[in-house]
C-alpha cells in the first residue's frame, strides 16, 4: 500500500498550487448556483400541487451540488493522455507497482484536493447566507459522509476508466464524452433527480451516476432516511467493483495496443 | 476592410478542410457536443414536465430563448476560439510576432483558431429553435423573421464580445481570466430563461452592465407581443435593443486596442 500512498501524497502537494483556480471556481460556482436557485425559486413560485421535494430542499440540494461539483468524473488528466499517446507510458510501466493502482491513487488526489478546497468555503457561505440547510440529523451528516466517501471512489474508477479509453485514441474520446453526458444528466447536477420525470426515476436508481451525487445529498437532507445507508451503498460499492473490474480489463487490452518506439 | 474580411475567409476555410481531415474523429466530436448540449434541452423539458409553466411563460417561448442562446453562443464560440485561448499567446510571449505583421492584431488573433466542431451545439440550437418556432402563438410575418435575426446577430456579437474582453484582461492578468465564464457560460445558462424570473439585481446587471438582456429577452418580448415586465418599454425600444450587441462588440474591440498598447512582452 506505502508506495500508492506516496503517490497519492505528491499529488496532493502538486494539486494544492492551484489556489487562484480554486478562487475563481469558487466565484464561478457562486455565480452558477445562484442562478439556478433563482430559477427553482420561479419554477416553485408558478405552480401549486404536491412536488418530489420542497423548494428549501431544492434550494440545499443546489448548493451541495455546487460544493461537491468536483466530485464528477469529468477531469481527463492531460499528463496521463499525453503519456498513453507519446509511449511515455513505458516508463510507467518499468515501476515497481502495478500501473492500475499508480493511477487510481493519482486520480484520487486529483480529485480529492481540488474538491476539498472547492467544498469548504461554499458550505461556509452557503449555510449561513445562501438558504442551504444544515443536515437533517447527526445521523444524516455521517450517513451524507460516508456516501460521499464511496462517491469519490466511484468517481475515481469512472475517470480511470475514461483514461484508459484513450488506449483506442478516436473511439475513447468518443466514449469518455459520452459518460461525461450522461453523468451530466443522472448525477444530480443540473436537476435534482427527484424532478424528472417519474417514469423515469426506475432507471435513474439503477444507474450509477446517482451515487455520486444524489444519494449522499439526499441523506444530508433527510430525503432519504438514514437506515437505508446499507442498501444504497450496496449499490455504490457494486458500480465501483464494476468499474474498477472494467478498469483492469480495459488496462490489460490496452497495454498490448502500446507499441513503445525508441531505445 | 474588404482585405480583412477576405482574409477571414481564407484563414476560416483553412481551418475548416484542415479540421475535417479526421472525418470520423471529427463526426463523433460533433455528435458528442450535440448530445451534450441536447441534454440540456431534454432538462428544460423534464422541468416544464413538472412544473408546467414558469412565472405566465410556457414551454415553446422559452424554447425560442433557448434556440437563440444556443445558437449565437455555438457561432461565437467557434469563431472567437482565437480570442478564447489568448492568454497562451501572451504567457509565452508569442504575442510579439503578431505585433510584426502589417494587419491588426485582433484580425490575426480572430484568425488563430476555429472551432468547427461547435456545430454540434448549433445544429441543437437551431432545431429547438425551430421546435419553439412552429410550436409557439405567432403568425409569422417577415418583420418577426427581422427581430428573431436581429437578437440572433445581437447576441452573437455580445458572446463574442465576452470573448474579447476576456483576452484583453489577460494583457493586464497573463493568466486566463476563469472567472470570466461566469459571463460566458453563466450568460447562455441565464439567456436561456426569459430574463424577468430572476431577481432584481440580476436583471438590471444583465441588461446594464452586461446587456444580454437587450439580444435576447427585449427582442423575444417584442416579437412574442407581450408586455415588458421589467421595465415596461415601448416595442420600437425592444425591438431595436440587439444593437448593443453590436455596440458592445465595438467597446470591447476598442478596450482591446488599449490593452495592446499596454501589452508588455513576457518574451526576453
Amino acid at each position: 500500500m506505502k508506495p500508492y500512498w506516496a503517490i497519492f501524497k505528491t499529488r496532493c502537494a502538486v494539486m494544492l498550487q492551484y489556489r487562484t483556480a480554486a478562487v475563481a471556481g469558487f466565484c464561478t460556482q457562486l455565480f452558477w448556483g445562484l442562478i439556478l436557485v433563482m430559477l427553482y425559486q420561479a419554477l416553485y413560485h408558478s405552480s401549486s400541487g404536491p412536488k418530489p421535494m420542497t423548494l428549501p430542499q431544492v434550494i440545499s440540494y443546489i448548493w451541495l451540488g455546487q460544493a461537491m461539483l468536483l466530485v464528477l468524473p469529468w477531469s481527463n488528466d492531460r499528463d496521463v493522455i499525453q503519456m498513453i499517446r507519446d509511449g511515455g507510458v513505458g516508463y510507467e510501466l518499468i515501476r515497481p507497482v502495478r500501473l492500475y493502482g499508480m493511477w487510481y491513487s493519482r486520480f484520487l488526489a486529483t480529485k480529492v484536493v481540488p474538491m476539498t478546497m472547492r467544498s469548504i468555503p461554499i458550505f461556509l457561505i452557503a449555510i449561513p447566507f445562501l438558504g442551504l440547510q444544515p443536515p437533517a440529523s447527526a445521523a444524516a451528516a455521517i450517513a451524507f459522509a460516508i456516501a460521499m466517501l464511496f462517491g469519490i471512489m466511484l468517481s475515481t474508477s469512472i475517470v480511470v476508466c475514461m483514461n484508459i479509453l484513450f488506449f483506442w485514441t478516436v473511439s475513447g474520446e468518443g466514449l469518455s464524452q459520452l459518460l461525461m453526458v450522461f453523468t451530466f444528466l443522472f448525477s444530480g447536477t443540473y436537476i435534482p433527480l427527484p424532478l424528472l420525470p417519474d417514469w423515469s426515476q426506475p432507471l435513474v436508481d439503477f444507474l450509477p451516476f446517482r451515487g455520486l451525487m444524489d444519494i449522499p445529498f439526499r441523506l444530508y437532507l433527510g430525503q432519504l432516511p438514514v437506515r437505508e445507508l446499507p442498501r444504497l451503498m450496496q449499490g455504490q460499492c457494486l458500480w465501483i467493483i464494476f468499474f474498477v473490474l472494467a478498469g483492469h480489463l480495459l488496462l490489460r487490452r490496452g497495454l498490448k495496443l502500446v507499441v513503445i518506439q525508441g531505445g | 476592410m474588404i482585405n480583412a474580411i477576405k482574409l477571414w475567409g481564407r484563414y476560416a476555410r483553412q481551418a475548416v478542410r484542415s479540421q475535417l481531415q479526421y472525418r470520423a474523429s471529427f463526426i463523433m466530436r460533433v455528435f458528442g457536443q450535440l448530445v451534450l448540449h441536447a441534454l440540456e434541452a431534454v432538462v428544460i423539458l423534464a422541468l416544464f414536465d413538472r412544473f408546467g409553466s414558469i412565472r405566465g411563460w410556457h414551454l415553446p417561448e422559452v424554447l425560442l430563448f433557448y434556440g437563440i442562446a444556443h445558437i449565437s453562443f455555438a457561432v461565437a464560440e467557434g469563431t472567437a476560439r482565437g480570442f478564447d485561448i489568448f492568454s497562451r499567446l501572451v504567457k509565452s510571449g508569442d504575442f510579439d510576432i503578431l505585433l510584426l505583421r502589417p494587419r491588426s492584431t485582433a484580425l490575426q488573433v480572430a484568425v488563430s483558431d476555429f472551432q468547427l466542431l461547435r456545430i454540434g451545439r448549433l445544429a441543437q440550437g437551431a432545431a429547438v429553435l425551430a421546435w419553439g418556432m412552429l410550436t409557439v402563438n405567432v403568425a409569422w410575418h417577415w418583420t418577426h423573421l427581422l427581430i428573431l435575426l436581429s437578437a440572433l446577430t445581437g447576441a452573437t456579437c455580445m458572446f463574442y464580445a465576452l470573448f474579447v474582453f476576456q483576452a484583453t484582461a489577460s494583457f493586464w492578468t497573463v493568466e486566463s481570466l476563469e472567472v470570466m465564464n461566469m459571463f460566458t457560460y453563466g450568460g447562455v445558462q441565464t439567456t436561456q430563461y426569459p430574463l424577468e424570473i430572476y431577481q432584481k439585481w440580476f436583471q438590471r446587471f444583465f441588461i446594464f452592465v452586461i446587456p444580454l438582456g437587450c439580444v435576447t429577452y427585449l427582442p423575444v418580448v417584442a416579437l412574442l407581443g407581450r408586455e415588458d415586465a421589467i421595465f415596461h418599454s415601448p416595442v420600437w425600444l425592444q425591438s431595436a435593443a440587439p444593437v448593443m450587441g453590436v455596440l458592445f462588440l465595438l467597446a470591447s474591440l476598442y478596450l482591446w486596442e488599449f490593452g495592446v498598447r499596454h501589452y508588455r512582452s513576457t518574451g526576453s
